[in-house]
């Protein structure tokens, strides 16, 4: 028996759809297929399906890659240590678009520091309050002193409301929120058009820092340390804008002498 | 930029694309990708020359076997999604085929697609799935009977009378 008189096998008809025959069988597998009806049938159906799932999904490479898979972005993100180890239900986050930092909860390699867990928690806790119509605080803004006396009791140290009204933002009020490292105090401001920004603040033992941004798709935040307090500045993801805002936070907290907010 | 890096950005494109047809989902898709990546960047210094594609491969797929995992623990939380079927348009057959890979078994869809759609080898599935060529084989077959099957089922005026 020659081989192309021998008997065609399953294996090799997926290999001929597949290109994966040795050259010396093709011959033998068209032939094959002349006189056996039920595999020509099967392979033309294999082909078939091949096209469809081509035709459904081959288009996905030629759309733009979004920004957030860039090399360049991912390699500067990991060689200034802001992922320790993406995994995807973190990722799935808001702060989908160009991070400038994200990483996942839990399952970072070396622990975190303060900073990052709170910048993850400050960001959820904006997500999640921003959009809460009826119940967006605990204390409203205009029991100011009592707010500030009851979150510095439980923070553990005074924390000072930052007067924002001038550049437009009203103290909506605040609440309690349990944070990476103890409890958190949480404020929130609008402005007259209804936009809403969060302070986050709650104990560290960071070192110091300046503001640093931190930018996602829908919202972003400034970030720093005074002190022994860690501060989160949230809002709609405007940098410029945000960036004034935090400055006149940072500006009024960096100058406390007083523990009683302004 | 290094030659690995140089390698990985080339092979976004084809990962989300398998992504997209695993997971049908586009953000999930994108999800899985940048986990990959992030992953492959952070093997950086184990890179010694060689083919970064069939590696990039094995990533993504075993973190979409780790999803899967998570998502069986849960499945009340199991949606099923097709963002891209709301398209229609031309894709009208394309949805059919979608629903059918959804309806094999993880190995045999993997398979399948990183052969017809990837176009890699055998030994390179092989080597992404961690098993013998035969058992990619069959995957393979299997696979493309219950599509067959799947497929003449849904459109019974279709079907071959033997």
């Amino acid at each position: 028996m020659t081989d192309r008189d021998s008997i065609v096998t399953e294996d090799e008809l997926h290999a001929y759809v597949d290109g994966e025959l040795p050259p010396g069988r093709r011959s033998a597998v068209e032939a094959w297929l002349t006189t056996h009806s039920d595999d020509a049938a099967a392979v033309a159906a294999w082909r078939s399906q091949a096209e469809l799932i081509q035709a459904r999904y081959g288009g996905v490479a030629d759309e733009p890659t979004p920004d957030r898979l860039s090399i360049a972005q991912l390699a500067w993100r990991r060689r200034n240590g802001w992922i320790a180890v993406a995994s995807a239900a973190a990722l799935v986050a808001f702060i989908a678009g160009g991070a400038a930092g994200w990483f996942a909860r839990g399952t970072a390699v070396a622990g975190p520091s303060d900073l990052r867990r709170y910048t993850t928690d400050a960001l959820d806790a904006y997500r999640l309050y921003v959009v809460e119509v009826r119940h967006p605080v605990e204390v409203p803004g205009d029991e100011r002193p009592h707010l500030t006396q009851w979150l510095s009791k439980r923070v553990g140290t005074p924390v000072r409301i930052p007067e924002l009204e001038k550049i437009g933002l009203k103290l909506v009020g605040g609440r309690l929120l349990p944070g990476p490292t103890g409890p958190t105090a949480f404020f929130m401001y609008e402005t007259a058009s209804g936009e809403r920004f969060t302070l986050y603040c709650g104990q560290t033992k960071d070192q110091a820092t300046a503001l640093r941004y931190i930018a996602g798709k829908n919202s972003s935040a400034y970030y720093w340390v005074d002190g022994d307090l860690f501060y989160v500045l949230t809002g709609p993801a405007e940098q410029e804008k945000l960036r004034a805002i935090a400055q006149a936070a940072y500006d009024q907290i960096d100058a406390r002498p007083s523990p009683q907010g302004g | 930029m290094s030659e690995f890096r140089v390698q990985i950005e080339a092979a976004i494109p084809a990962l989300r694309r398998y992504a997209r047809a695993l997971t049908r989902d586009a953000e999930t898709a994108d999800d899985i990708v940048q986990d990959t990546l992030v992953r492959a960047l952070r093997s950086e210094h184990l890179f010694h020359g060689g083919d970064v594609r069939a590696w990039l491969y094995t990533i993504l797929t075993n973190l979409n076997r780790n999803r899967l995992r998570t998502l069986s623990r849960r499945p009340v939380l199991t949606p099923i999604k097709d963002s891209d079927a709301a398209t229609g348009g031309p894709e009208s057959g394309g949805r059919d085929i979608a629903r059918a890979l959804d309806e094999l078994a993880e190995e045999p869809r993997t398979a399948l697609l990183l052969v017809v759609l990837e176009g890699l080898t055998y030994r390179e599935v092989a080597e992404v799935q961690c098993v013998p060529i035969g058992t990619v084989m069959s995957r393979l077959a299997r696979a493309r009977m219950q599509i067959k099957a799947y497929l003449d089922g849904e459109r019974p005026m279709l079907r071959r009378v033997k």
